[in-house]
């Protein structure tokens, strides 16, 4: 029957189309050797990575891919096996990640810093204070503030500073207090809309657009001390692990030309990233 | 507004072998979505159209409610499944560009076949009579149905395809956004947005739109030009 064979002959025709692109895009596979690299919005929304990675790939040849999520999210996406290495910054829950058996070692690589941004007219007046005494002026005057409320390292780095003010976040949240659930870009977008306070680490705000009239107005504090580990996934928890690629890959963050690399990372003529390895 | 517009059309006079890069995979993986799932639910489309057995209301309720079918809770499901801890994961597949293809044609099977099925019905409203008439089986008479009506199932696929490379969701969840490898479109969009660079987000946003005018424009003339070929 004719129109039978033309019928398939043209769903065989579609065949053709679609599996050739699937062929091409599976034929677009990595590099003998790629790591896949488990890390945190800051890093790479600030530029870090895309100045770092091809320097490791070309002295090393291993491909990195990055998978760029909240600390906590970075953490567990490790946990299931979905990811070789784990950089991220939250040393608290870095080392529960170590203790539970998840990697065998966590290496300091570097530090940033944290910075409190807000509208320059400051209605708080949180200007210059310490980053607890500017917690508490803002929640005293019940001035606008965004949380980036999902579990990332600036979130619990936030969640500590609020203690450390002496305040009951529970009791004292209202309208001003707004959890956005999201990465430190969109936390940011929503405070310059609306003219709020904010916690960001310096990287992001660096490299931050859209700064609307926001401009920092605390930093410098020993407290907003941010440090950064990187974990190698522990190949007896999953044994698929690339465990020799990613930890050649920590092995050069935390060596002498990994080092200088990160502290030559520039955005404007500041440096981002401290490397200091070895450190604690 | 006029600076971002501005900035914009620079961005857009200035776009680098990255933004192809990107625009290519968008284009690799909704294509290859589209593609594995008109094989899947043209047919199977047809079939319910022509079939009839027990239950095949509640199939094609089925299909007409699986159309709205949630892109991130797609990617959600297949993440968990593809994840290394998962029932699937001695693939690898979680973060590449085959976890995309397979979210997004999950995504637009439903949509495809829903669609087919509806076309097929209303041609079988015609000419279901006389096929059966002549003592042809359901397979044949979806086969020539389909025929029949393959430049309307060529809007169906277009839809498919609109939904595809415009879905955001499920892509992010299981390509991971990774730089060079599973950043497409839409989920570049969202990244330059997060970072606060407007007018290369909007740039990016233009040249989807352009892509996506452009594959339809292309169908299009293929349907009017095989429809004065064939009739």
């Amino acid at each position: 029957m004719d129109l039978l064979r033309r019928s398939f002959l043209s769903l065989g025709l579609l065949a053709v189309v679609g599996s050739s692109g699937l062929t091409t895009a599976l034929a677009r596979a990595e590099p003998a050797e790629t790591i896949t690299v488990a890390s945190t919005t800051s890093t790479e929304q600030s530029g870090l990575f895309k100045d770092l990675l091809p320097k490791f790939t070309q002295s090393s040849g291993i491909g990195v891919k990055v998978v760029a999520l909240g600390t906590g999210q970075a953490l567990d996406a490790a946990r299931r096996g979905d990811a070789d290495v784990a950089l991220v910054h939250d040393t608290a829950a870095e080392e529960t990640f170590v203790a539970e058996g998840w990697s065998t070692k966590r290496y300091p690589v570097m530090y940033n810093d944290f910075v409190i941004v807000g509208p320059k007219d400051d209605p708080a007046g949180a200007a210059g204070a310490s980053v607890v005494e500017a917690l508490r002026r803002i929640s005293a005057a019940k001035a606008p503030f965004v949380s980036r409320g999902d579990r990332s390292g600036t979130h619990s780095a936030e969640l500590r500073y609020w203690k450390e003010a002496g305040l009951d976040l529970g009791a004292i949240r209202g309208d001003w207090y707004k959890e956005v659930g999201q990465g430190m870009g969109p936390a940011l977008t929503t405070a310059s809309a609306t003219n709020a306070y904010v916690l960001s680490d310096r990287g992001t705000w660096l490299s931050f657009k859209n700064r609307g009239d926001l401009k920092i107005l605390v930093e410098g504090d020993k407290r907003l001390f941010n440090q950064y580990g990187a974990m190698l996934v522990n190949p007896e928890k999953h044994p698929h692990v690339k465990a020799k690629a990613g930890q050649a890959f920590i092995d050069w963050l935390v060596s002498a030309p990994g080092q200088a690399a990160i502290a030559a990372y520039r955005i404007g003529g500041e440096q981002l990233f401290f490397p200091n390895a070895g450190t604690k | 507004m006029f600076q971002t517009l501005q900035d914009t059309l620079s961005r857009i006079a200035a776009l680098d072998p990255e933004v192809i890069a990107i625009a290519g995979l968008s284009l690799r993986v909704s294509l290859s979505a589209v593609g594995l799932a008109t094989l899947v639910g043209v047919p199977l489309g047809g079939l319910v159209a022509v079939a009839s057995f027990r239950g095949r209301r509640a199939v094609v309720g089925l299909l007409n409610a699986a159309m709205g079918l949630p892109p991130v809770v797609i990617g959600l499901v297949l993440y968990l499944l593809l994840s290394r801890s998962g029932p699937f994961g001695g693939l690898g597949l979680l973060f590449t560009p085959s976890a995309m293809i397979a979210a997004q044609t999950i995504l637009v099977v439903p949509l495809i076949a829903a669609l087919t099925r509806q076309i097929v019905a209303d041609a079988e409203d015609h000419l279901g009579e006389q096929l059966r008439s002549l003592g042809l089986g359901r397979v044949r008479r979806a086969a020539i149905l389909i025929f029949d009506t393959r430049f309307s199932l060529v809007t169906a696929i277009l839809a498919a395809f609109g939904r595809a490379i415009s879905e955001i969701g499920a892509v992010l969840v299981v390509g991971g956004n990774i730089d060079g490898y599973t950043r497409t479109m839409t989920t570049a969009i969202s990244l330059e947005t997060q970072k606060g660079d407007l007018p290369l987000a909007l740039a990016l946003g233009i040249v989807l739109i352009a892509i996506v005018v452009a594959v339809s424009a292309v169908a299009s003339l293929l349907r009017s030009y095989a429809m004065r070929a064939y009739g």
